[in-house]
C-alpha cells in the first residue's frame, strides 16, 4: 500500500480507489496538544488544495487541506471523543478522513517517504 | 498570541536565556520583538505541572523600569490611577497607563521600591509595549525624576503551589514574611535579586529580577529541584486565561477602558476623588453613566471546539460582542473565552452563542476567574 506525503504535512494511503488522509508525526509535534478535530462529512466534495478539515491545538486552529480531489466517504469518528489520538498515533489511529480518488494523476506530484523525510530535514 | 504587529519588520532579539531555552528543548517563536520559548515538552503538560507543582517561565521580554527621585510617587500619581502615597515600601499594586480618553495604553505592576532614603518605584510593563511606555512616561514625568530601564536585567517567574518551597531551597529565607503583592531583595551568588510574590497564572509564585549575567545560573539551580520544570508562553497564556487575567493587545487595548474591562479596582477610590491622573475625567464620566455599553466577561463553552479571538458572540440573532481571548482549558477540560459583550447580556448565567466557522456554539456567561486563584495572601 503506497503512502504519499504533501508539503502541508499530510500523509495519504492509497488502497484501490480509496485514499486515507491524516497529518504526519512532524505536523502533530508542531501543533502541540490537540483538543479538537473537525473532519468533513461523508459526501463532501473536496477539491485539491482546498480546506478539508480543521485541527485545534491548545495554541491555535489550523486547516488541513485536501491533498487530492475526490468525495469524502468517511470521517474518523474516534477523533470526536479522542482528538489526542492525533498526537499519540498520528500516522495510524489518528487518521482524519477517507475519500474517493477523482484523478490518480494528482498523486504524481506527491512525495514518497524518503522525499518527505528530506523535506522535513530541510525545514529544521 | 500575535502581539507582534509592531515588530514584524525587525528581526527578533534574543533573550538572555536564549541558549538555555534551546538546550532545554524549547520551540522558539517571535513574540513581542523577541525569540521566545512557546513550549518545551508540551503546553498541556507544562500547564498542568504549573497548577500542581512549579513552572519556571522566562519573562525577560517585559520592561523593568525604575522611577526615582524626591517626589517620584507624586509624579507617577499624575500618570497612574493608583494611590502610591498609600503604597508601603515593598508592596505592589496593579495599575494602568491611560490616555486622556481613558483608553488603556498598557497594564503594569508598580512596586514601592524606596529604600535608604531614596524614593523609588519599580514598574514592570508588557514587553510589546515597553518602548511606547518609556516614551509616554518620559514625556509626562518631570525632568528631575529619573527613569532607568533595566535592560540588562532578566525576569524569571516561578509559579505554582510548590514555588515557595523550591525558591526557599535556592535562596533560603527569602519567602519569610513575604505575601502576595509584596516584594523583597536577597543576595544570591554575589548579586542582588529582587523577589516579588506575584505572577500571571493565578497560582502562588514569584517574579525574580536579577542581572542577565546570572539568569542561567539561577534557572539551572531552580531546575535541579524535582518540583520545577520549564514552562513556555503557551502555558502562560492558557494559565492566565483560566485565571481570568486580561492580556494586553487582546483583552485590553487603547479602545478599551478600565470600566468596560472590569478593572475598576485599579481606579483607587481616593484617586477617583482626588483626580489628577491622565484619563481621570473620562473614567469618572464612564463610572457616572453606571456602566459601559460593553463589558469584559468570561464565557464557558461546552464540548471541545475552542472559540478564538475575533469570534462573534450572539444572543439569538443579534450580534452582541466579540471574543478577545479564547482557548481550551486544560484544568476544566472544556473551552473558555473572554469577550466584550453588550452589558445588558453580561449577567452571570446568561445563555449566549459564539459563532465559529459557521457553527453556533452555546456559551454561558461565567464569573472570572474560571479557575480559583491560589495566592498566598497575608492573613489567609
Amino acid at each position: 500500500m503506497p503512502r504519499y506525503f504533501t508539503e502541508e504535512h499530510e500523509w495519504i494511503d492509497i488502497e484501490g480507489d480509496t485514499a486515507t488522509i491524516g497529518i504526519t508525526d512532524y505536523a502533530q509535534a508542531q501543533l502541540g496538544d490537540i483538543v479538537f478535530v473537525e473532519t468533513p462529512q461523508s459526501g463532501t466534495e473536496l477539491a485539491k488544495s482546498k480546506e478539508a478539515a480543521v485541527v485545534e491545538s491548545v495554541k491555535a486552529a489550523s486547516d488541513v487541506y485536501a491533498p487530492i480531489s475526490g468525495t469524502v466517504t468517511e470521517g474518523n469518528a474516534a477523533l470526536e471523543e479522542e482528538p489526542e489520538l492525533v498526537n499519540s498515533s498520528p500516522e495510524d489511529e489518528g487518521w482524519f478522513f477517507r475519500m474517493s480518488i477523482s484523478d490518480t494523476a494528482e498523486l504524481e506530484g506527491l512525495m514518497d517517504e524518503a522525499a518527505y523525510k528530506a523535506f522535513c530535514e530541510g525545514l529544521d | 498570541m500575535s502581539e507582534t504587529q509592531d515588530f514584524e519588520d525587525l528581526p527578533p532579539e534574543k533573550l538572555p536565556l536564549d541558549q538555555w531555552h534551546r538546550d532545554h528543548g524549547a520551540r522558539m517563536v517571535p513574540f513581542a520583538g523577541y525569540e521566545m520559548p512557546i513550549q518545551y515538552e508540551g503546553i498541556k503538560a507544562e500547564h498542568e505541572w504549573t497548577r500542581s507543582k512549579a513552572g519556571l517561565f522566562d519573562v525577560s521580554h517585559m520592561g523593568q523600569l525604575i522611577v526615582s527621585g524626591d517626589g517620584a510617587g507624586a509624579a507617577l500619581e499624575a500618570i497612574l490611577p493608583a494611590s502610591l502615597a498609600s503604597l508601603k515600601p515593598g508592596h505592589i499594586r496593579y495599575s494602568l497607563l491611560l490616555n486622556e480618553s481613558g483608553g488603556i495604553l498598557d497594564d503594569l505592576m508598580v512596586t514601592n521600591s524606596s529604600r535608604d532614603g531614596v524614593e523609588a518605584f519599580t514598574l514592570v510593563v508588557n514587553g510589546a509595549m515597553k518602548w511606547d511606555d518609556i516614551g509616554w512616561l518620559r514625556e509626562h514625568l518631570p525632568d528631575d525624576i529619573t527613569m532607568n530601564h533595566l535592560a540588562d536585567s532578566a525576569l524569571l517567574a516561578l509559579q505554582g503551589p510548590e514555588a515557595a518551597a523550591a525558591l526557599e531551597r535556592v535562596i533560603p529565607g527569602c519567602t519569610d514574611d513575604l505575601y502576595f503583592m509584596q516584594s523583597t531583595q536577597a543576595e544570591w551568588n554575589g548579586v542582588e535579586v529582587g523577589i516579588a510574590r506575584s505572577g500571571y497564572t493565578g497560582e502562588d509564585g514569584f517574579e525574580i529580577s536579577l542581572p542577565a549575567s546570572h539568569a542561567a545560573k539561577l534557572a539551572d539551580a531552580l531546575l535541579e529541584i524535582d518540583s520545577v520544570k520549564p514552562a513556555g508562553l503557551g502555558a502562560r497564556d492558557s494559565l492566565r486565561l483560566e485565571a481570568g487575567l486580561p492580556l494586553y493587545g487582546h483583552d485590553l487595548t487603547e479602545e478599551t477602558d478600565p470600566v468596560s474591562a472590569g478593572l475598576g479596582f485599579a481606579l483607587t477610590k481616593s484617586r477617583r476623588e482626588s483626580g489628577g491622573f491622565i484619563g481621570h475625567d473620562a473614567c469618572m464620566a464612564r463610572l457616572a453613566m453606571d456602566g459601559s455599553a460593553q463589558v469584559r466577561v468570561g464565557l464557558t463553552l461546552e464540548g471541545r471546539l475552542p472559540a478564538r479571538e475575533g469570534a462573534t458572540v450572539h444572543c439569538g440573532d443579534a450580534m452582541i460582542g466579540t471574543v478577545t481571548s479564547g482557548g481550551f482549558s486544560p484544568t476544566l477540560g472544556h473551552p473558555i473565552a473572554m469577550a466584550y459583550i453588550d452589558s445588558e447580556h453580561a449577567e452571570i448565567g446568561t445563555q449566549l452563542s459564539i459563532e465559529v466557522r459557521g457553527r453556533s456554539l452555546p456559551a454561558t456567561v461565567t464569573s472570572l476567574p474560571f479557575v480559583p486563584h491560589n495566592y498566598a495572601r497575608k492573613g489567609a
